[in-house]
């Protein structure tokens, strides 16, 4: 016969409910101690009247009803805990975790800071904002990015190897934007001003990935990051309009016009220290609030169809060539670019495990019709090329085209072939992540070799 | 009999600042204290009496301290502060009102009232 060991059991129970209470998003932590202490209370008393220490608890717990019903009540009082904060401090549960996070915007606050001083310390050497554009423009990923890489790199605490990669590939980026002597008004300028910030986003992302360079996993992490960031840095920008709009009225008010201060000092040191917070920020509330790319997803996938298809049915209803001027070229590209954030970002938030549904589907409207009027406006192009020769801009937008034709067509393939449950999930997710390196690669070449291939054009 | 959840709820602000009056205490407690004053008829539940308490302490009629009792459990004590006497005593006024109007209406004895539906299917 095994005797009941009294108090352990009794421990395990406590520790089992706690369990159960913990996972309450109403119930604090000290909800849950003061409720624990009410629990044993009322277990003590049963004891003492002659109850067995198991049977207490059982009837302790019945008295205290029903979990979803305690919760319920204590949601009427508490109703701001349902919409989970962002404490800055971290001073609510868990001291390590308190401790980290203070850290973290320790480091964050003196990287921002460093992003702020780096964008003026050009003008110590007689350079200025005003009238050096041509310095400026490449060179403004330069002043952001190595910080909010840094941030990361700390934050993974990345080997000494991969800083010394990052440390070079940052100089690598320094060199292109300033070593060809480029004219100020020059297509190369302005393609390297493009491409410069994205082939050091995918260093950023480099140090995103620290822990595990291989990993598909992270890297769908760093696309993640990716939109979250882009998220929170428009919502930084906007309330830094609002700041603005205010300090210059309020200040004119007065008689003072802060305008140089706010063109000189406030905007470029308030853009580049909004890069690192909003990296910090995504970082700080990753499990937070839900993420907001794939629900904004969600709900422009199909609007983006059925405009795309709209398209399509006018243009064989009217039968008119597409007008391929060099803008329309750029915004094909960036229609492309749109179809594949919506692609990435359903990709993202997509549980892998689940069967296609009827989004799939959609996805994959998506993308074929993306694809028809993308060899529509190609083959415009190309005919276009061939006929009155190419120039940087040309070339780069051709370049992009092909690049996400590519990656859009084999993702067709793929999620047809997902759709009628020949391929797994995971191999969409795989092209995606693997195809990362392209994009490195290709905003690199743009940067590094066409200007010399064109002649400095 | 059973009081009803509207009547247990009305009353659960003033008989918690009430029990909190006499000195501090805690949720187990109060919850002891009001089971014996009302003869087991008051049905309180841990749902109605731990948000009630947090909300009293949100609005400053009550604050609360964690403190070590005997073994080594940490107990969580409530305090009335003079906001939370001010408070009970206008609650008082309005439950004062309200007893005397009904003692007006129902006058003598109770039995009288609930003997009539007794009567009725005779």
């Amino acid at each position: 016969m095994t005797a009941p060991d009294g108090p352990d059991e009794l421990e395990t129970q406590f520790a089992q409910w706690r369990h159960y209470v913990q996972r309450r998003p109403e119930l604090r932590q000290s909800d849950s101690e003061e409720l624990e202490d009410h629990l044993r209370a009322s277990v003590d008393e049963l004891v003492a009247a002659g109850l067995r220490a198991d049977e207490a608890f059982l009837i302790a717990v019945k008295r205290m009803g029903r979990l979803d019903d305690l919760a319920r009540e204590f949601a009427r009082e508490h109703s701001e805990r349902l919409w989970k904060q962002l404490v800055l401090t971290g001073d609510t549960d868990g001291r390590g975790a308190g401790i980290r996070s203070r850290r973290d915007l320790l480091v964050m606050v003196i990287c921002a800071a460093g992003a702020a001083v780096s964008i003026k310390v050009p003008e110590l050497f007689g350079m200025s904002l005003d009238a050096d554009g041509a310095f400026y423009g490449p060179n403004f990923a330069l002043f952001a990015l190595p910080w909010l890489a840094a941030f990361l790199a700390w934050r993974r605490q990345a080997k000494p190897a991969l800083i010394g990669v990052l440390l070079a590939l940052f100089a690598l980026g320094a060199v292109a934007a300033n070593a060809y002597p480029l004219a100020d008004d020059s297509q190369s300028l302005i393609l390297t001003a493009i491409h410069l910030p994205i082939a050091l986003w995918l260093v950023v992302g480099l140090a995103y990935v620290a822990d595990d360079l291989r990993s598909s996993r992270r890297r769908m992490d760093f696309i993640r990051f990716t939109g979250e960031w882009f998220v929170y840095f428009v919502l930084l920008a906007l309330g830094g309009g609002v700041l603005t709009a205010f300090m210059a009225g309020t200040f004119q008010a007065i008689g003072i016009v802060p305008e140089d201060f706010i063109e000189q000092w406030l905007v470029p040191c308030g853009v580049v220290a909004a890069v690192v917070v909003a990296g910090w920020l995504v970082e700080a509330k990753q499990s937070v609030v839900e993420n907001i790319a794939p629900v904004l997803t969600r709900l422009f996938t199909p609007l983006f169809t059925a405009v795309l298809l709209a398209f399509l049915v006018a243009l064989v209803w009217t039968s008119a060539g597409i007008d391929v001027e060099r803008e329309a070229l750029i915004l094909f590209d960036l229609l492309l670019v749109v179809v594949l954030g919506l692609l990435l970002y359903s990709i993202s938030a997509r549980d892998p495990l689940a069967p296609p549904g009827l989004f799939d589907k959609l996805q994959l409207a998506l993308v074929v019709s993306a694809l028809v009027i993308d060899v529509l406006v190609l083959r415009e192009i190309t005919h276009r090329i061939t006929e009155y020769g190419t120039t940087p801009n040309k070339a780069a937008a051709l370049g992009e085209n092909v690049i996400l034709l590519a990656n859009l067509a084999w993702s067709a393939w793929l999620i047809l072939g997902f759709v009628r449950r020949r391929t797994p999930f995971a191999a969409i997710e795989r092209w995606q992540t693997g195809y990362l390196p392209v994009y490195a690669a290709w905003s690199w070449i743009v940067v590094l070799l066409f200007p010399p291939l064109f002649g400095y054009l | 009999m059973r009081v009803t959840k509207d009547l247990v709820a009305a009353s659960a602000t003033p008989m918690v600042l009430g029990i909190l009056a006499d000195g501090e205490s805690y949720g187990y407690a109060i919850l002891r204290r009001i089971n014996e004053l009302s003869g087991g008829e008051l049905d309180w539940t841990e749902g109605l009496l731990y948000p009630l308490l947090h909300r009293l302490e949100r609005l400053g009629h009550v604050e609360s301290s964690w403190q070590s009792v005997a073994g080594e459990r940490r107990r969580k004590y409530y305090r009335i502060t003079s906001s939370g006497l001010a408070e009970l005593a206008e609650q008082r006024r309005q439950w004062d009102t309200v007893v005397n109007a009904l003692k007006e209406i129902w006058p003598g004895d109770v039995r009288r009232l609930t003997a009539i539906p007794l009567e009725g299917p005779a």
